[in-house]
């Protein structure tokens, strides 16, 4: 199945023994110039690309004054070494949370610091060489920038701000990585990750509804590009594409449709992910926030909701209103933004919805923190929202409910491996290696309780679970999105019950 | 990187997509198969001719979900579901069957 071995589940949870450069080889797929430059990057790397990387890493550490503190304050504690997927999956030195960040640490120290400049061996400063360039790009492409270090970190050092930097200054000296940065030439140009021109969205979308009437019997719209609706859904491409995406999809249909609500999705806003964020580019990450805010304006909406998206909210809630706001033309009364999950469960407490919990009995549920949903963001009005919320919804329509170890979940949630613009095929063997504590959490709830269904609310973790979790053993069904739950349990008014109760049916197509 | 087929040599990505998607026929379909050891049926072809069609129409391989109702209705109910399109293509149908095609690679979070 692999051309790697998959990692082993570790009996006692012990820190693996540090190996140099098991993972040194592998790196993915270069962007190419014309990938590049759509993005305002050089094509090729520049005669004087140490120049332009030492002036970046300059202008960085004086834009954002964490990195510079990052750079500066660690003080080799070690509690960060045995935090990092990646470094659990591997045991590749350099995939420690402290050894990654000095990779970029040591050249800071060699041009920026002091000591470094003059006594470069007394502090572990070296000079920036195409080597160092080339490790850079290996490791800083085995960070899925989920930040759980920094959550153990004293200091709050954030790995993911750092690897960000990292590809930021290999973008402007002309090496991008493929995966992300042709998505993103993709999203500017076209409006979506996928690619998705605007027909072929309608007559996805049209598909879908014929499906649900056929289903339920009900006529449930999935509006495009409606003048005057009340909310804008933004949710990410794969929603259209993908499994379990997709049923994901159904749910927030119905779930707008029980409601009442005047709602419309953007043919120029049809992505909610933003993987400008992944290459730590504020100029391209605006970009595509912009075009929420002129979708937004064009329909003349007063809501603001989005899907489930990781990045995608911790973009949406974190950086949006001061790169595209102010949002003050939506309706005050509403949170900008307001996720799915938060729409759905204030219908579920305000008793609004029709559910039968029992259409979803044939699983045992447990539910994986998105990471930068989990550490990015909030979620509602109380913290801590962004982990009960999700919870809330999942156990209004489903009696079967799990949770994964204690260490494994909410604020120290593992990465799913495939998040931070590393969902791509070429580094296949990051992703399965990367999966291993999840997996770990995954099959101890699954001996013990039964598990038999893990529910997301990432279009990346769906993607990268279905795609890794047959290398330990599973099968890609058992990665349910939590609005395909809501979509099983849901009963619409004038739905026919009894040809839709087969739950069976759904969760194994 | 290229493909050698019939003595004609097509350039590829670097995963093995078609660089030129009007270049395409069925020997550089079946070429791509054999390197990956499957044999073509006339049930993958059904999916490779239903991809080319919808592409031809909109620029872009449908979702998993509108493949699987356009086979269920061409070769039977039973068959109009992801699980029998990973058995026709085990590396998945929106990826596999679209390079046997020569579309390109869907992107995004897929």
């Amino acid at each position: 199945m692999a051309d790697f071995d998959i990692p082993a589940y570790r009996t006692i949870k012990i820190i693996p023994k540090p190996v140099e450069g098991t993972m040194a080889h592998v790196k993915p797929y270069f962007a190419k110039p014309e990938h590049q430059e759509a993005l305002g990057f050089p094509g090729e790397k520049p005669e004087n690309w140490k120049q332009i990387a030492i002036d970046k890493l300059g202008e960085i550490v004086k834009k954002y004054k964490s990195v510079a503190l990052f750079m500066d304050i660690c003080v080799k504690c070690g509690s960060c070494t045995d935090k990092c997927h990646y470094y659990i999956g591997t045991s590749d030195a350099k995939n420690m949370p402290v050894a990654r960040q000095d990779l970029l640490r040591k050249v800071y120290r060699r041009y920026f610091t002091f000591a470094g400049k003059y006594f470069p061996w007394l502090v572990g400063a070296v000079d920036l060489t195409e080597e160092i360039i080339d490790e850079w790009y290996v490791y800083y492409h085995q960070c899925s920038q989920c930040r759980r270090c920094s959550v153990f970190c004293p200091y709050g050092i954030d790995t993911a701000e750092i690897s960000m930097a990292a590809r930021e200054i290999l973008d402007a000296i002309g090496i991008g990585q493929k995966y992300c940065n042709e998505i993103l030439g993709k999203a500017q140009k076209i409006g979506n990750n996928l690619g998705l021109p605007g027909p072929a969205l309608e007559n996805t979308l049209e598909g879908l509804e014929e499906d649900i009437e056929d289903e339920t019997g009900v006529v449930v719209k999935m509006p495009l590009d409606v003048k005057g609706a009340d909310i804008l859904l933004v949710t990410p491409s794969a929603d259209f594409f993908a499994e379990p995406h997709i049923d994901g999809l159904i749910g927030y249909a119905k779930v707008f449709h029980a409601a009442g609500a005047s709602w419309t999705m953007s043919t120029y806003a049809s992505e909610a992910g933003n993987f400008g964020m992944f290459i730590g580019n504020y100029a391209n990450t605006q970009k595509l926030t912009m075009r929420i805010r002129k979708a937004a304006l064009d329909l003349g909406v007063k809501r603001l909701v989005f899907g489930e998206c990781g990045h995608a909210w911790r973009v949406a809630y974190s950086f949006m209103n001061t790169m595209a706001g102010p949002f003050d033309f939506l309706d005050p009364k509403y949170p900008v933004p307001e996720h799915i999950c938060e729409y759905t469960n204030n219908l579920i407490e305000a008793g609004k919805l029709n559910l039968d919990p029992s259409l979803n009995d044939d699983m045992v549920l447990t539910f994986h923190d998105s990471c930068n949903i989990a550490r990015g963001s909030r979620m509602g009005k109380k913290a801590g929202g962004q982990f009960e919320i999700p919870r809330a919804v999942i156990k209004a329509v489903c009696n079967n409910y799990v949770d994964m170890p204690h260490d494994t979940i909410k604020e120290v949630t593992f990465c799913c491996g495939g998040g931070g613009g590393l969902l791509t095929d070429d580094i296949m063997e990051v992703r399965v290696k990367g999966a291993l504590p999840r997996m770990e959490a995954l099959d101890e709830v699954t001996r013990e309780h039964g598990v038999t269904h893990m529910a997301a609310i990432c279009a990346i973790c769906k993607s990268q679970f279905t795609k890794v979790i047959p290398y330990y053993g599973f099968s890609m069904d058992q990665i349910v999105s939590i609005h395909q739950l809501v979509s099983n349990a849901i009963i619409l008014d004038g739905q026919q019950t009894e040809s839709t109760t087969e739950p069976d049916k759904k969760s194994a197509d | 990187m290229a493909i050698e087929v019939n003595g004609t040599s097509y350039e590829t990505d670097e995963e093995g997509y078609l660089t030129d998607l009007s270049q395409w026929n069925k020997d550089i379909a079946n070429k791509m198969a054999e390197a990956e050891d499957a044999e073509l049926t006339s049930n993958h072809w059904e999916v490779i001719s239903f991809l080319r069609e919808y592409y031809e129409e909109y620029q872009i391989a449908p979702a998993v979900r509108v493949l699987t109702k356009a086979i269920g209705k061409k070769l039977g109910k039973d068959k109009g579901n992801s699980k029998y399109l990973y058995e026709l293509f085990p590396y998945g149908p929106a990826k596999q069957a679209c390079k046997y095609a020569g579309l390109p690679k869907p992107t995004g979070c897929v």
